[in-house]
């Protein structure tokens, strides 16, 4: 009809693509800038002096004492995470009591509380001035105790949706054949949460492992005992030995990598029959 | 019995974790009576450490607020090749320390570093100076944003956005009009949960900042100062503060909740 109609959509269809490029030219400048350049500089300083050196310097007693501790704990908190938390999410989905709402949004205190604020009121409940006389200061039980409080909400956040969406007819179903409750969790319920209880232990375990902020005032960060990764690190960039650093910090962000790579993993098979 | 013993369990590691250890904080911080706590709250590096605190959450927000709404734009409608590795350095700083990230940082832009010489020669302070703390916040609060976005675009789906573009609407005005009101609630609930995180980061800022009393001390930086030096009503003190930020965070949080889950 007119002839201005075809020029215009060109014009339109143009824009689009600049729009287009724009955002993504914008996206991965900030990721470079931001989050791959200072990772390239970090596993490039750690490889300053050969493989051989790096090798040497990440397998030192202290370095190793210390990554072990960190992924020790972050094991266990992120074992009783997945029973507390699985526990915690049925609660707040299936059980109704008064202030429930209230416990739900308590849960995401750790998510808004200022790390190093946990760690000081944890130091004030059970550190040596403890008013109901549990002091357990400077041990690897307050390490623990740190850890669980930070990597409280993973597992409840994960879990809690994908119990709330359950249709309950099978596990009515279950019950009226004759199932035991046990079983009726066992092999109604369990099998369905179990991505959700999956993901929410790998974000805790990876938390965990990297935490500094709750554990640096109440674990007392002595070498071999109560040094945690995060702090070994931190310790030697305060000595100027960055090549002691560099290293463990390289074996950290392996571990962050690997972490990340399962849960994708995770969702990958969730979504399974999305694809399909 | 079962139910009452699940919900005793439950309840029971709530208190014992977490709302015990919160609630010494209010008694410790009233210890020596609310005088004593005004002063070393008034104390001028409490206070400078309090607006440094700010200043940077005041940068690191928006700066993610926007790079957040565009990064979930550009994985969800664009479809380009390499979403996937841009989704999974954009989840990176979940899973990452926030010191490794504070020491990779101090490498990039201390004096051996790569950018650090270009920095040092052009007379610019990045590291032991706001610049660095600023990137070492927007590094860890990096995600929020985006992954509270990214679900909502792909629920939304695209066919208002191509009736507007249909109708003439220009990409700019379509963005306005159409998407940005329909991600509003996603896109807000991302900056309570960002600001929290800017509010609360220690391990990446303690490494890059130097912990300089007065200048580039932060309030979590400052908790632990106070705490290390023995002035321990003063760490108190601050954490009361911050304790009070993060209870009007956790309100904004329960208030502007995607409703995934009923709470009644």
């Amino acid at each position: 009809m007119y002839a201005g109609a075809p020029v215009r959509r060109r014009a339109r269809q143009s824009s689009e693509g600049a729009a287009a490029a724009l955002s993504l030219g914008f996206t991965t400048a900030f990721l470079s800038v931001v989050v791959v350049l200072p990772i390239a500089a970090l596993v490039w300083a750690s490889r300053d002096n050969g493989l051989h050196q790096f090798w040497q310097v990440a397998t030192q007693p202290e370095a190793v004492a210390a990554l072990e501790l960190s992924i020790g704990a972050a094991v266990l908190v992120a074992l009783v995470n997945a029973v507390v938390g699985t526990i915690t999410a049925w609660v707040l989905v299936r059980d109704d009591f008064r202030g429930k709402s209230i416990v739900n949004a308590v849960i995401d205190l750790p998510f808004a509380l200022p790390t190093i604020v946990a760690g000081l009121t944890l130091l004030a409940l059970y550190g040596p001035q403890s008013p109901v006389g549990l002091d357990v200061a400077f041990t690897r039980t307050a390490i623990l105790l740190a850890l669980l409080f930070v990597t409280l909400p993973f597992v409840v956040r994960t879990v809690q949706p994908v119990l709330h969406e359950l249709d309950r007819e099978a596990e009515e179903a279950a019950r009226s054949l004759g199932a035991s409750e046990l079983r009726v969790f066992a092999s109604i319920v369990l099998p369905n949460i179990l991505p959700g209880i999956l993901s929410g232990v790998a974000l805790a375990f990876a938390r965990a492992v990297g935490e500094i902020g709750a554990v640096v005032l109440i674990s007392g960060n002595l070498p071999y005992k109560t040094e945690v990764a995060s702090v070994f690190v931190f310790n030697h960039i305060q000595s100027g030995d960055q090549s002691g650093a560099a290293a463990v910090a390289v074996v950290m962000l392996l571990i962050s990598f690997a972490t990340l790579l399962a849960i994708g993993g995770i969702r990958f098979l969730l979504t399974r029959h999305e694809r399909a | 019995m079962r139910r009452y013993s699940l919900r005793f369990v439950a309840l029971g590691y709530l208190l014992l974790v977490l709302l015990g250890p919160l609630a010494m904080i209010f008694w410790r911080a009233f210890d020596r009576g609310a005088g004593h706590l005004w002063t070393s709250l008034s104390d001028p590096n409490t206070v400078h450490a309090f607006k440094i605190t700010l200043i940077v959450a005041a940068i690191a927000v928006p700066l993610n607020t926007v790079f957040g709404v565009v990064c979930a734009l550009a994985i969800v409608r664009r479809r380009f090749r390499g979403a996937g590795l841009v989704n999974a350095i954009v989840d990176l700083p979940l899973a990452l320390s926030p010191v490794v990230v504070g020491l990779s940082l101090f490498l990039l832009y201390g004096r051996t570093g790569w950018f650090g010489h270009w920095f040092q020669a052009h007379g610019v302070q990045i590291l032991f100076a706001l610049p660095s703390m600023v990137i070492a916040t927007v590094f860890v609060s990096l995600p929020f944003v985006a992954r509270e976005v990214v679900p909502t675009l792909r629920e939304l789906g695209d066919e208002q956005e191509q009736a507007a573009h249909t109708l003439g609407a220009s990409g700019w005005t379509t963005f306005w009009r159409i998407t940005l009101p329909s991600i509003r609630w996603a896109v807000i609930y991302g900056v309570v949960l960002t600001t929290a995180r800017c509010l609360g980061e220690y391990g990446a800022v303690a490494v890059v900042s130097g912990h300089i009393e007065g200048q580039t001390e932060t309030a979590t930086l400052r908790v632990q100062d106070a705490y290390e030096n023995f002035d321990v009503p003063g760490a108190y003190g601050i954490s009361l503060v911050l304790a009070v930020m993060s209870v009007v965070v956790l309100v904004a949080m329960t208030f502007f909740k995607p409703n995934q889950e009923v709470t009644a």
